[in-house]
C-alpha cells in the first residue's frame, strides 16, 4: 500500500481548500497592511459621496409611481397569463379529460370577466 | 528601518527573502551575482506598469487619446488600456481637451473622487491653457489652476505619440516617488490633501477663479 493511499480524499480537499482560501485571502491581507502601513486612509465629503459622475445628486429617490397602473397590471395578466395557459392546453386539447376541459373553462371565464370587468371601466379605450 | 537601513527584497535561485540591506551590501552581493530590489522599487515598478485612465474626454483631444488607446498606437504596452468608467477604480485622469469653466467643477469633483495614489495629465494646448479659447470669456486657462497636474502635454490636438510619450514621463515619475521620508509621495503623506476645493461657477468667473495651493505661477519680474 502506497502513502497516499493512506490518506482519506477529505484530507486532500481540506489542503487544497485552504491553499485557495490563503491565495484569497493572503493578497487582501498584503494589501490591508501595506496600506495600514504606507499610504493613509483620506475620506472627505467628495471623495464618499454616492454619485460618480462628476455632478452633484440632487433630490430625493424615493419617488412615488403613479397608483393607477395597477390597471394595466392586471390587463398584462389577463392576457400574458392566458396565453401561457392557452398554448399547452390547445396542444393538449385531443387527450384532455371532461373534467380537465371544465376546469380549464373555470379558469378562462375567470380571465374573461376581468377583461369585461376592465372593458366596462373603460381601460381599453386610448386616451 | 533606522540607521539607514531598508527592507529589500533578495532574489536568489527563485527563492524570494525579505531581510535588511544596507547599500555597501547591496553592491558586494550584486558583484556576486545576486541582484536585490527595494521594496519601494519592486512597488513603483507595479504601479508604473498598471496606469488605469479614466475614461472621460472633454473635446478633440480626447479622439486622439481614443486613438491611442487603439491596436496602431496601443497604449496597453504601457498597462494603461484599462479605461475606468467610474473614478472610483482610476488612477490617472487625463484632461483630453477644453475645459470650460462650467465644466470645471465637474473635474475638479471627479478628480476628488478619485482614490489615492492618482495623477492627472493634462492634454492638450486648452487644457493646459486655454489654448486657442485662452482670451475668451468661457473657458479655464488651465486645468492647473484646480487640481495638481503631473505631466502638461502641449498641441492642438497632440499625437497619440505625444501622449505616449506623457505617459512615459508619467512613469519615470511614479518611478521617482518615495515611499517614507520627507520627499515623500503625496498619496503616502497623511497631511497632505487628497480632495482639492471645488470651485462655484459663478455669475462673471469661477468662485475662487483659482487655487492658490495648486496654481503658483512664476512671477515675471520686469526692469
Amino acid at each position: 500500500m502506497d502513502a497516499a493511499a493512506t490518506y482519506s480524499p477529505a484530507q486532500f480537499i481540506a489542503v487544497f481548500a485552504i491553499a485557495a482560501a490563503g491565495f484569497a485571502l493572503g493578497p487582501l491581507a498584503l494589501a490591508w497592511l501595506w496600506a495600514k502601513k504606507f499610504s493613509p486612509q483620506k475620506p472627505g465629503p467628495t471623495k464618499n459621496a454616492i454619485y460618480e459622475c462628476g455632478l452633484e445628486s440632487k433630490g430625493d429617490a424615493w419617488v412615488q409611481f403613479r397608483s393607477e397602473y395597477y390597471l394595466y397590471g392586471i390587463i398584462f395578466l389577463v392576457f400574458d397569463v392566458e396565453t401561457i395557459f392557452l398554448l399547452p392546453f390547445a396542444v393538449a386539447f385531443g387527450g384532455l379529460s371532461v373534467g380537465a376541459f371544465l376546469a380549464m373553462m373555470v379558469f378562462l371565464l375567470l380571465l374573461a370577466e376581468g377583461l369585461v370587468w376592465a372593458w366596462t371601466k373603460g381601460v381599453l379605450t386610448w386616451k | 528601518m533606522a540607521n539607514g537601513q531598508r527592507a529589500r527584497l533578495v532574489i536568489r535561485h527563485s527563492s524570494f527573502v525579505i531581510f535588511l540591506m544596507d547599500e555597501g551590501l547591496r553592491n558586494e552581493l550584486q558583484k556576486q551575482g545576486i541582484y536585490t530590489v527595494k521594496l519601494e522599487e519592486l512597488y513603483n515598478w507595479g504601479r508604473k506598469n498598471s496606469v488605469w485612465p479614466l475614461s472621460f474626454g472633454l473635446a478633440c483631444c480626447a479622439i486622439e487619446m481614443m486613438a491611442a488607446s487603439m491596436a496602431r498606437w496601443d497604449l496597453a504596452r504601457f498597462g494603461a488600456e484599462v479605461f475606468r468608467p467610474s473614478p472610483r477604480q482610476a488612477d490617472l485622469m487625463i484632461v483630453a481637451g477644453t475645459v470650460t469653466k462650467k465644466m470645471t467643477p465637474q473635474v475638479v469633483r471627479l478628480f476628488n473622487q478619485m482614490p489615492e495614489p492618482k495623477y492627472v495629465i493634462a492634454m492638450g494646448a486648452c487644457a493646459i491653457s486655454g489654448g486657442p479659447f485662452k482670451q475668451g470669456y468661457n473657458v479655464l486657462k488651465g486645468i492647473d489652476r484646480f487640481i495638481p497636474v503631473d505631466v502638461h502635454i502641449p498641441g492642438c490636438p497632440p499625437r497619440p505619440e505625444a501622449l505616449l510619450h506623457a505617459f512615459m514621463t508619467l512613469q519615470k515619475k511614479i518611478d521617482e516617488q518615495k515611499l517614507t521620508g520627507p520627499n515623500r509621495a503625496r498619496h503616502c503623506d497623511p497631511d497632505a490633501p487628497s480632495e482639492f476645493p471645488i470651485p462655484q461657477f459663478g455669475e462673471h468667473d469661477l468662485v475662487p477663479p483659482s487655487n492658490p495651493n495648486v496654481w503658483k505661477p512664476a512671477v515675471v519680474v520686469r526692469g
